[in-house]
């Protein structure tokens, strides 16, 4: 591989940075802004300042700081991952983002179906910002996620998707879906449909904040314990030392596994309920000549399939 | 009587939280029939090992929402709600 630039260097550096810098400031603005407090508690996101609005006052809470802060880390990173791109001499990097890109437009494909393959970006993003979000707790900091504003803000962004796939066969149409399979079900349909978005967010902030209880639970109770069992001796009595180890091996599960799986969850239940509000086989008959660029537009698929087939037969 | 009625308040509050997650059953059964007939097939069919699990992981999460309201319920119940309860009874006052 030939040698770098030095320009390719430094502005591989600048992006270094813009993942690194707002952590760091997440972490500074929570040591600076921490009010004292003796033993461990329990809490919401801190206030950082409010502005006054017409209707309310809009409250700025660490929730939604730390929110942008994670980001700006991810757009960081993006173009960490896509600077210097190649057909040949491919980095690390570079096979990295491919396969995550690859990874993403497989999921989508599988689950949605050909018809929504350009909602591949908007799937990744949502569930990088979801994960990143969720592990913003292995720094210590206030995991934006596990404040119902945060998630319900995305889950009213695809609550808005699921209508507006369902309005595109027309808002008749929409309207006559609430009345399956009798009317006389439409004040359950419509409970439904707004329970979508709040089972949800529910959903992913009960499991993120459960977590963080529950550590805090588990530290408040080790002290205790440590205090009980070791308090006789002068110094080490004072350090707690019960604390050390155990509370790691729950972060494992509660802010990594669970983080990430409850990131996927989210994803995925978008798929479903995106692909599954739209009826696509009533679109087509409506409108057929988008049916028509439709088979152009998955054609090239078509003819790969067809020919992996005999690729198959022939062994 | 202030204290009676405070005591009454935070009682009610914790009893309320306790009582709400006895919703718990229900995911924990859930769960462990779902991940109990994974293991069935995966034992049946060894090679659709990865599959199976995604899907296990997936359906719990979803079994597990309705604990999850529980759980926001009761943590409503012991952060949020005494705050609220007590001070609508001292401004009552």
């Amino acid at each position: 591989m030939e040698k770098r630039s030095k320009a390719f260097k430094s502005m591989d550096m600048l992006y270094l940075a813009m993942i690194i810098l707002p952590v760091v400031c997440a972490v500074a603005l929570k040591v600076l802004t921490q009010p004292p407090s003796d033993g461990i508690e329990i809490t919401g996101a801190l206030i950082y300042f409010v502005i006054d609005m017409p209707i309310q006052k809009l409250y700025i809470t660490e929730a939604q700081i730390n929110s942008w802060l994670v980001l700006i880390s991810l757009f960081g990173l993006c173009l960490f991952l896509t600077h210097g791109l190649d057909v040949r001499n491919t980095t690390y990097r570079q096979r990295v983002a491919e396969w995550i890109v690859e990874k993403t437009e497989s999921l989508v494909k599988d689950n949605m179906g050909e018809y929504f393959k350009g909602f591949a970006p908007f799937i990744g993003a949502i569930m990088a910002l979801s994960a990143f979000s969720s592990l913003l707790s292995l720094f210590g900091l206030f995991p934006p996620t596990s404040d119902l504003n945060i998630v319900a803000g995305w889950a009213i962004v695809v609550f808005i998707l699921i209508t507006y796939y369902k309005m595109k066969c027309g808002p008749l149409n929409y309207l006559k879906s609430f009345c399956e399979p009798v009317a006389l079900l439409a004040p359950i349909n419509v409970v439904s449909e707004i329970a979508t978005p709040i089972s949800m967010s529910f959903r992913h902030y009960g499991n993120i904040l459960s977590g963080t209880v529950i550590s805090t639970l588990l530290a408040a109770g080790l002290t205790g314990l440590s205090q009980f069992v070791l308090g006789w001796i002068p110094v080490i009595g004072d350090l707690a030392l019960l604390r050390i180890g155990l509370p790691a091996i729950l972060s494992i599960y509660f802010d990594v596994f669970s983080g990430c799986l409850q990131a996927f969850i989210f994803a995925m239940l978008t798929m479903v309920y995106v692909s599954g509000g739209f009826d696509m086989d009533l679109y087509f008959r409506k409108h057929p000549e988008k049916a028509d660029d439709y088979e152009e537009y998955i054609g090239d698929y078509g003819d790969y399939s067809e020919t992996y087939e005999d690729y198959i037969d022939s062994y | 009587m202030l204290e009676l009625a405070l005591g009454i308040i935070l009682g009610c509050c914790a009893l309320g939280a306790g009582m709400a997650m006895i919703a718990g059953i229900g995911p924990g059964i859930g769960e462990g029939s779902a991940v109990a007939s994974a293991c069935e097939a995966i034992g049946r069919q060894p090679e659709s090992k990865g599959q199976v699990t995604s899907t296990m992981l997936m359906g719990c999460a979803i079994a597990e929402t309705t604990g999850l309201y529980a759980l926001v319920i009761a943590i409503l119940l012991l952060f949020v709600a005494p705050k609220i309860l007590v001070g609508v009874l001292l401004a009552a006052l």
